[in-house]
């Protein structure tokens, strides 16, 4: 409300001057709501064409009827009630689809965690350890290093590492800690998790940093000057003011690797079974409103965790 | 004013050259196409989607001086082919596909058969696709989407199999394997003679299967009936009895802890094989012989329950027509007219026209791809490297041998459906 306000006194001398000829009465009028939806338009046509519009589509398509080689676009809850054939009857076993969704929340949750711990005190570091600004700069770049190359190879790269054969083991092994080598480094959900804390950390790290570098330093001078103790400067101060950060930092990483099936697929040796990969699988069989009804599954899990997250931090508010 | 002199001066000029200026600038600028005359000078191309198996830059490059057509690769795995061909019919040319795909994208109306009669080498193409049989006469197992099958349509729009022969072929054949499991022998050090030793616990954690649901399954079937559990009328078209009893026995043998990993394309395999993760897996060939230049001991078994094989080969989108169909002709006809071939044979596939693949190759090549002969001379790759020093043998023995112990042919199965649920619940076990 405030900044079209702002804008609305900024724009409208120009308007009414420059309507003073023509016809002022609609000029007038046009002119708040005009220059917000001039100002809102591009961004929400972009918005509107590549997201809502395709997003609309997948729904859509979910409810419609498939065969072998095409789409039949009838009505038909087909795409829904496949997903989940059998769960029903196999309670109180957990049927595959509701394990694959609770691996990958599992696997969701591990990663947040870890990618949280690591980048809150990455950024803290940056934020407040780092005195010199060119330092900061300088430090930020250098965690974008990794980005450099492709996803794919940062991943691949850890295969030769962790294998049976790989540079972990056989130093394990030679220095005599262990005499078969770890099975469990690679292939495994420890890969998983590993390969994914590493792509994502960075994720992390930037939007906390962000929120950090805007605390005024003279809030914790002050909180140091009333007695506090370093952790409770650290609670009651630092982590409140940086919450947007860690939100939205949080919604990064929770909303890729809801959607991950790449990572989870090679470093899990493609044994470990992830909701984007189901969608994979789908679309590969042809099956597309199957495939449709899972991401709409997906979609709406994440579409809750994030709801929830939010709930916690008013965003809105807090930027 | 400049700027204008000198467009007049060019159209001047040009009116005032020959047809040839003319067609050149026309070619150049793309502005008129049309002209009869100007046709005759368009380059000709062809859009080729397909896997990698057919697809060579040495092709494409032999291809360019024999016949002038230029050939632009679209690279794909199998399932992106078929997708492509459903959803996107006029963004290829020329299609190069599996057999058991045809199941899939006859029906779907967006490819077009070759007419037999404009296909030189057609009454020369190997048995094995016409009548399932080796030239020798032994009879190939026809379980699953064995070509012959699916070789003929009824008429030139139809969307139905002929049962006998008719003009019109749904794929030219151009290329074919008998695929088995590739093992590390150094590292099992016994022999291994049977698909049951998938499922030994003795590879307990240090084995794998391809995770491609149509191809898995039908490895996944051949071991089941090779330790004896069950016996299927057709591997390739189970019932959701035998679907669920197969995946069950998969899915136990996952949970013990059987697998490694499992591989999706071609460099996956070869990285697990290579770097000892797993010692006997299902693998193609040309894997093998890759993780064997490598200088990494690894064989392509044969196992006396017989190959699990594949075959693919050419036809066209719906949407070509006109002096197009006609160069998608000519590319057929020199493919099978020998250096493919040759080529093809050359890395371990079978070429579909083997009299003129044979008339392209050494008489040593030929004995030791084709009739299993220990090599005269040192084996090498099409790019020129060492494949096998001189005395080698090449695994599974002669074309009769190993064509002639085929049990059963990739394929679509009528519960297609139902079994990539069941593939997908045993990947997620």
């Amino acid at each position: 409300m405030d900044t079209s306000d702002n804008i609305l006194q900024q724009a409208s001398p120009d308007l009414v001057r420059g309507s003073d000829t023509a016809r002022p009465a609609r000029a007038a009028r046009l002119s708040p709501s005009f220059v917000s939806w001039l100002q809102a338009g591009p961004m929400m046509l972009v918005f509107l064409a590549f997201f809502l519009i395709p997003l609309v589509f997948v729904v859509i398509v979910s409810f419609w009827d498939y065969n072998e080689y095409q789409l039949l676009p009838a009505f038909s809850g087909r795409g829904y009630t496949d997903t989940f054939e059998g769960c029903i009857a196999q309670l109180p076993d957990l049927c595959t689809i509701a394990k694959t969704y609770l691996k990958t929340l599992k696997l969701c949750f591990l990663v947040w965690a870890i990618t949280l711990f690591i980048g809150f005190w990455v950024a803290y570091f940056l934020a407040f350890h780092v005195k010199s600004k060119t330092w900061q700069m300088g430090l930020s770049l250098l965690c974008t290093i990794p980005f450099w190359t492709s996803n794919v190879i940062r991943m691949i790269a850890w295969i030769p590492l962790l294998g049976r054969n790989g540079l972990v083991n056989s130093g394990l092994m030679k220095t005599g800690l262990i005499n078969q080598p770890v099975e469990w480094l690679l292939f495994s959900e420890f890969s998983v998790v590993l390969a994914l804390v590493h792509l994502f950390t960075f994720f992390m790290v930037v939007p906390i940093f962000n929120s950090m570098i805007r605390i005024d330093k003279s809030l914790i001078e002050a909180a140091y000057d009333a007695g506090a103790t370093g952790l409770q400067t650290l609670v009651n101060v630092v982590v409140p003011l940086a919450k947007p950060g860690i939100v939205i930092g949080s919604i990064f990483v929770i909303t890729i690797v809801m959607g991950d099936f790449i990572t989870i697929g090679v470093m899990g040796g493609q044994q470990i079974a992830a909701a984007g990969k189901i969608i994979e699988t789908r679309v590969n069989a042809l099956q597309f409103p199957a495939a449709a009804a899972n991401a709409v599954i997906l979609l709406v899990i994440t579409f809750l965790i994030i709801t929830m997250m939010s709930r916690i931090v008013d965003i809105k508010k807090e930027l | 004013m400049t700027e204008t002199t000198k467009t007049s001066g060019v159209s001047r000029r040009t009116l005032l050259k020959g047809t040839a200026g003319l067609a050149g600038l026309a070619a150049g600028s793309g502005a008129i196409t049309g002209f009869p005359y100007v046709m005759s000078a368009e380059p000709k191309v062809l859009r080729y989607l397909g896997t990698a198996v057919n697809e060579g830059d040495d092709i494409s490059k032999q291809c360019l001086k024999d016949t002038g057509i230029k050939i632009e690769y679209i690279t794909a795995t199998t399932d992106d082919v078929t997708k492509r061909v459903m959803t996107q019919p006029n963004s290829f040319d020329v299609l190069d596909t599996e057999y058991f795909s045809l199941k899939k994208l006859v029906p779907s109306g967006n490819i077009l058969a070759l007419d037999a009669k404009k296909i030189k080498e057609f009454d020369n193409i190997t048995p094995v696709f016409t009548k399932g049989e080796t030239p020798g006469g032994k009879k190939i197992g026809g379980q699953g989407t064995a070509p012959w099958k699916v070789l003929y349509l009824e008429g030139k729009d139809s969307k139905k199999f002929a049962t006998s022969a008719t003009e019109f072929v749904t794929l030219i054949p151009t290329v074919y394997n008998a695929d088995t499991l590739g093992i590390r022998p150094d590292l099992i050090k016994r022999p291994i003679s049977s698909w049951s030793e998938l499922l030994n616990p003795e590879f307990k954690g240090k084995a794998s299967i391809l995770n491609i649901p149509s191809i898995g399954i039908m490895d996944a079937a051949m071991v089941v009936e090779a330790t004896g559990k069950y016996k299927y009328a057709d591997k390739g078209n189970m019932t959701k009895e035998e679907i669920d009893l197969t995946m069950k026995v998969m899915t136990e043998a996952k949970k013990a802890g059987q697998f490694r990993a499992f591989w999706k394309d071609f460099n996956e395999s070869v990285n697990l094989m290579a770097s000892g993760e797993t010692v006997i897996q299902s693998m193609w060939s040309p894997a093998v012989t890759k993780v064997r230049s490598m200088g990494i001991a690894c064989t392509f078994q044969p196992l006396k329950e017989g190959y699990r094989s594949w075959a693919s080969g050419f036809c066209v989108s719906k949407g070509v027509s006109g002096p197009k169909l006609d160069w998608a002709y000519e590319f057929v006809n020199w493919f099978l007219s020998g250096y493919a071939g040759a080529y093809l044979n050359r890395q371990g596939y079978y070429s579909a026209v083997l009299s003129t693949a044979k008339a392209n190759m050494e008489p040593y090549e030929w004995a030791y791809w084709m009739e299993g002969k220990p090599a005269e001379k040192d084996i090498k790759a099409p790019d020129g490297s060492l494949l096998e020093k001189a005395g080698a043998v090449r695994d599974g023995g002669s074309y009769e041998d190993r064509m002639g112990a085929v049990a059963c042919w990739n394929a679509v199965m009528d519960e297609n459906d139902y079994m990539v649920r069941k593939w997908n619940e045993f990947i997620a076990a």
